[in-house]
């Protein structure tokens, strides 16, 4: 079972917790032109990298934040959660 | 090729089953190949048996990194069936029921093809009413469905928990008794035998490192094994299609997640065909063995781990004790899992690709092994005549941008929760 440290309420279960998928991916900017490519590139298309992936998580059980996840997809190691606005 | 039959198993008995030729050959890989078909999953080996046998391509290296049968065609819980409701998903597994049932003859190999019938189950009035629809549908593409009441279900498995106070009572269901269940193994072992047999090269242990592309065409590529030329690649494998694409440059509307199964000890027949809950992530069906072999969802996180974690067992469990009851008493002999090449709209992806001379076989979320034979069979005809059949142009790399989704379930993009 995945130990995840909420940035908000600290370690708790993954059963507490819903997935919100690729963290990186960022909604093309509104009122201007967006192509369909990169409407194709926003809504479908996804790296989905063997190692590390940063994420979406959901403290659904908790909180009721929305947070990011540093994780190895294969290991599932967990290198980091921190807030959306903490990024980088 | 030695033929099987009850004569060679006779004669072989005379000398202590020591002098059965091997069932394929482990050759060194050649400098150059018409066509290089990696994974050898079950949809590579049936694409290299249908290229020689409907092509007569033979010159064709089939370069698995691990061992033949090793990945989702040993994972899966061998269901097989065709009720799709939308045409294109309809007539291509229908045209797959036909190769199956054909398939130990024509493979020379027992692949145990059982068709026992599938029960999807209702659990309310609107639930029913769209299993009717999609009822309609099928038998519109010539797939026999059958709509269920709740007695008629009840006669078919009268072990599920049909008491007054349950809290997603059966309404009735959608059957098609011509789906069924096959030896998972036997269909990789057959069609890699056959393969063999009229001269594709089966390389395992072999790992794709790199691809070799000049001027938007393909010439080759870079392996464990040493370097080899074609023309002609074709990409059959499941879970790690995104880690090739890396390699290619390419970002594909996939994304790589595990899906666990499971199975019981052994008990008495009890469950004839294959049974789906309604109202959670839940079906079973009971093998030759007598073990109830079970699965249900995703893990519901990006994986590339082939191995689950216990929430999602004891979550799938839960739907099955609460329509099967005497789950309870019995004891998991062991649970598994394999990584699925989860597309978008939840529909496969059989291709050209924008590099000339590369094909795209993924995107079989769930149901991979059912397609086994019309994958394979179509997969060929694409490379062969590098253009998609009719059965798979619904199956189209782009039509995701172009706005011409496959979507079965009408989920969305949101891989983990379908």
């Amino acid at each position: 079972m995945l130990n995840i440290k909420c940035p908000y309420c600290g370690d708790r279960s993954q059963k507490e917790f819903a997935y919100g998928g690729d963290g990186t991916i960022t909604r093309p900017k509104l009122n201007q032109e967006i192509s369909d490519e990169e409407w194709d590139n926003f809504v479908y298309l996804r790296k989905s990298p063997r190692g590390k992936h940063i994420e979406l998580w959901h403290h659904i059980a908790g909180c009721r934040q929305w947070f990011k996840v540093e994780r190895d997809t294969t290991t599932h190691e967990i290198f980091r959660t921190f807030k959306p606005e903490e990024e980088f | 090729m030695q033929k099987y039959s009850v004569f060679s198993l006779i004669k072989n008995a005379f000398s202590n089953h020591e002098k059965w030729d091997l069932a394929w050959k482990d050759p060194t890989p050649k400098k150059e190949y018409d066509v290089v078909i990696i994974g050898g999953g079950g949809h590579g080996l049936a694409t290299a048996y249908y290229l020689a046998k409907e092509h007569q391509i033979t010159n064709v290296a089939v370069i698995e990194k691990g061992w033949i049968g090793g990945g989702n065609i040993g994972r899966n819980t061998t269901i097989i069936r065709s009720n799709f409701m939308y045409d294109d998903n309809a007539r291509f597994n229908e045209f797959g029921m036909n190769l199956w049932r054909n398939m130990s003859q024509e493979l020379n190999f027992n692949v145990m093809f059982s068709p026992r019938g599938i029960i999807n189950l209702a659990h309310s009035d609107a639930q029913l009413n769209a299993y009717a629809r999609r009822g309609n549908s099928m038998r519109l593409n010539g797939i026999d469905a059958v709509l269920l009441n709740r007695e008629e279900v009840k006669k078919i498995i009268p072990m599920a928990d049909f008491s007054d106070d349950v809290r997603y009572p059966i309404f009735g269901g959608l059957a098609q008794p011509s789906a069924g269940t096959a030896r998972h193994d036997a269909v990789a072992w057959g069609y890699a035998r056959q393969a063999d047999s009229m001269g594709v090269d089966i390389i395992q242990n072999c790992e794709v490192t790199g691809f070799d592309i000049e001027a938007g065409k393909i010439t080759g590529l870079r392996t464990s094994r040493g370097d080899i030329k074609s023309k002609k690649i074709g990409l059959c494998v499941a879970g790690s299609t995104n880690v090739l694409a890396e390699k290619l440059n390419m970002t594909l509307p996939i994304e790589t997640h595990l899906l666990q199964a499971c199975v019981s000890e052994p008990v008495k027949p009890v469950l004839d065909g294959v049974v789906t809950f309604g109202a959670g992530h839940f079906y079973i069906s009971q093998s030759d063995k007598g073990e109830m072999v079970m699965g249900g969802d995703l893990d519901g996180y990006n994986s590339y781990a082939q191995k689950g974690n216990l929430p999602t067992i004891q979550h799938v469990l839960t739907g099955g004790v609460a329509l099967f009851p005497f789950l309870s008493r019995l004891k998991m002999l062991r649970t598994w899992g394999g990584i699925m090449d989860m597309s978008m709209d939840g529909s496969p992806i059989i291709d050209k690709t924008h590099i000339d001379g590369l094909y795209l076989n993924c995107g079989w979320c769930y149901g991979g092994f059912k397609s086994v034979p019309s994958s394979g069979w179509t997969f060929a005809h694409t490379i062969a005549q590098d253009r998609v059949h009719e059965l798979n142009e619904g199956f189209s790399l782009n039509r995701f941008s172009k706005g011409y989704l496959l979507d079965e379930k009408g989920l969305g993009t949101k891989t983990w929760i379908s």
